[in-house]
């Protein structure tokens, strides 16, 4: 049996429990992460994403649910306990920056945490390498571009050696390339060392790499499923405020147009061969 | 309204150890009534350049002219209020300057800054809010009880109240999600077909900057490197590749697609409608063979 790294029973949450007119901000979620999976929670803005992994992280707490970190109940006792386990990397990377110098500020987890010094030294360098900060080293934070900080606070998570790594819209402010960046070191360190990783994100090419897509509306689990379970349902995506990863969404504005095809790439090279095979291939 | 750089270059802390020189011998011309997108790679001096445009910042070489006003490091400055009401600027996150008590007055906050009576201001602030597509019952609202994307939408509506001529607008749909990227690009669009405003647009997004603009200028380690039509900018992806900067998606497909299939579909495809349009005809035309 798979082992159970994160849990979540019937959530319920509200901002404004006084206020009886104000929806909840998350209504009655439950899912599973196992270990070494890569889960994608997907929705618009407002959807209730960003709460869940709030919650998750015993950031807030819920009146309503619980939430089991590796089969243990999460409380406030053991809280801090679990927490070390979870790396968490947020949307804006300027509001988690306490370090002087890049190293300072990936070594601070470690240093809360009495990590020694020769293994801070060690995990510092190692966490900046793979998210390639590591010419950075002696740099002033605030001096660097949003992509660049958003890759040190990654390798801040990473440093923690987290069961989880949680992804809060954590590439939602790089450039192209910077997100592309990011992917790919998630992508290599799931195969170099089989990290769980829970990504929030409307980001439909981010999510498209993920085992498993949560996909949230209006505080509920809408849908969940493998991104191709999940992207199938098409029109009602993007209904709801999100759109269909390239491949999917140029298959269906072709097909429209009366040019035929199997309609299942899942990725660019697959829709190159999709249009040359039913179209052009003699 | 015009927007000439000619010359420019900058440097941070002049005078200094920390000196640090963010653009060289920049020359752009923004012509009025025109949509141009500013691209580059992070640190590539676009923000440098987006706080030229109304004289935020002064070059410490060249000159930078602004509808008349010159604005150049040695001469004093005169009244730069009429240039700041003329171009406004759409910084990235807009949405964390908000700060009044009510959706209304936040909007009316910038045009009575500049003198406008209270009377016009809030006829500005209701035309503009709805204008963004926000509905009236949020007028009385505090800001801060909207959602992200209600917010960053008043806060166009702040920038469009002071009716600049010149909307800059810095990564304006950073954090969105999709439908409120397409949403606020189309309004932008919209308000630049509509009324003629000169958009600017400080964007990563070749995907936008294709899509939009009629000219892009690509920045490069502080050098205006490339100004052209998004078809002369998009056609050589070499070029490109060398600032660090890849041909928008679409065209990268519609390359691979054309090597698949040994046959080029005649024309470069900006955007999705328009490989679909394209791609459609040719197969239709080989059909009919």
């Amino acid at each position: 049996m798979m082992n159970e790294i994160l849990k979540l029973n019937n959530i319920t949450f509200t901002y404004a429990p006084e206020q009886e007119e104000v929806k909840n901000a998350v209504e009655d979620v439950s899912f599973t992460v196992n270990e070494g999976e890569w889960i994608a929670i997907v929705g618009h803005n407002g959807s209730g994403k960003s709460t869940l992994a709030k919650i998750i992280n015993g950031l807030l707490f819920t009146e309503q649910g619980t939430v089991e970190v590796m089969q243990k109940l999460m409380n406030e006792e053991n809280l801090w306990d679990i927490r070390s386990q979870m790396g968490m990397v947020f949307q804006n990377p300027d509001n988690q920056f306490v370090g002087a110098t890049v190293q300072d500020d990936v070594a601070f987890a470690l240093e809360n945490n009495g990590v020694p010094h020769e293994e801070m030294v060690a995990r510092v360098h190692e966490a900046l390498a793979q998210v390639k900060m590591e010419q950075f080293l002696d740099h002033e934070p605030q001096h660097l571009s949003g992509g660049q900080k958003q890759r040190v606070a990654i390798a801040g998570a990473l440093a923690l050696k987290p069961r989880l790594l949680i992804l809060d819209e954590a590439t939602s402010m790089l450039d192209p390339q910077g997100r592309k960046e990011v992917l790919a070191t998630v992508r290599k360190l799931r195969e170099d060392t089989g990290l769980t990783v829970l990504s929030i994100t409307h980001d439909l090419e981010e999510a498209i790499l993920a085992d498993r897509l949560l996909f949230m509306n209006g505080g509920q689990k809408f849908a969940e499923g493998t991104p191709k379970e999940i992207f199938d349902l098409g029109d009602q995506l993007i209904e709801l405020g999100l759109d269909l990863p390239f491949p999917i969404k140029m298959s269906k504005l072709l097909m429209a147009q009366g040019v035929s095809l199997q309609g299942n790439a899942m990725s660019e090279e697959e829709l190159v061969n999709d249009i040359w095979i039913s179209n052009f291939k003699k | 309204m015009d927007i000439k750089l000619q010359k420019v270059s900058y440097r941070y802390g002049m005078g200094t150890p920390f000196e640090k020189r963010a653009l060289y011998d920049v020359d752009l011309h923004i012509r009025s009534g025109s949509y141009q997108a500013i691209i580059g790679h992070t640190g590539s001096g676009k923000s440098t350049i987006l706080q030229h445009l109304n004289a935020l910042l002064k070059p410490t070489e060249g000159q930078v002219q602004i509808g008349d006003a010159i604005i150049e490091r040695k001469k004093k400055p005169k009244d730069l209020r009429p240039v700041r009401q003329k171009v406004g600027i759409v910084f990235q996150f807009p949405e964390h300057q908000l700060f009044e008590e009510t959706v209304l007055k936040d909007v009316m906050f910038g045009p009575m800054n500049f003198g406008v009576e209270e009377a016009e201001a809030e006829q500005r602030a209701r035309n503009m809010l709805t204008l963004v597509g926000l509905p009236e019952t949020v007028l009385e609202k505090s800001p801060f009880d909207l959602s992200g994307g209600q917010m960053r939408r008043v806060a166009i509506a702040g920038v469009l109240a002071m009716q600049p001529e010149v909307i800059v607008l810095d990564e304006p749909t950073a954090g969105l999600d999709p439908r409120g990227r397409q949403e606020i690009m189309e309004l932008f669009y919209r308000l630049h077909k509509e009324q003629n405003l000169t958009m600017i647009l400080v964007t990563h997004s070749m995907e936008d900057a294709a899509r939009y603009a009629d000219q892009i200028a690509i920045m490069h380690e502080g050098r205006c490197v490339l100004n052209g039509t998004p078809r002369d900018i998009f056609s050589d992806s070499e070029q490109l590749a060398a600032y660090r900067l890849e041909v928008p998606r679409i065209i990268q497909f519609q390359k691979q697609l054309e090597a698949r299939i040994g046959l080029s579909l005649g024309e470069l495809c900006l955007t999705e409608e328009q490989l679909v349009r394209v791609l459609s005809r040719v197969v239709k035309e080989r059909e009919a063979q």
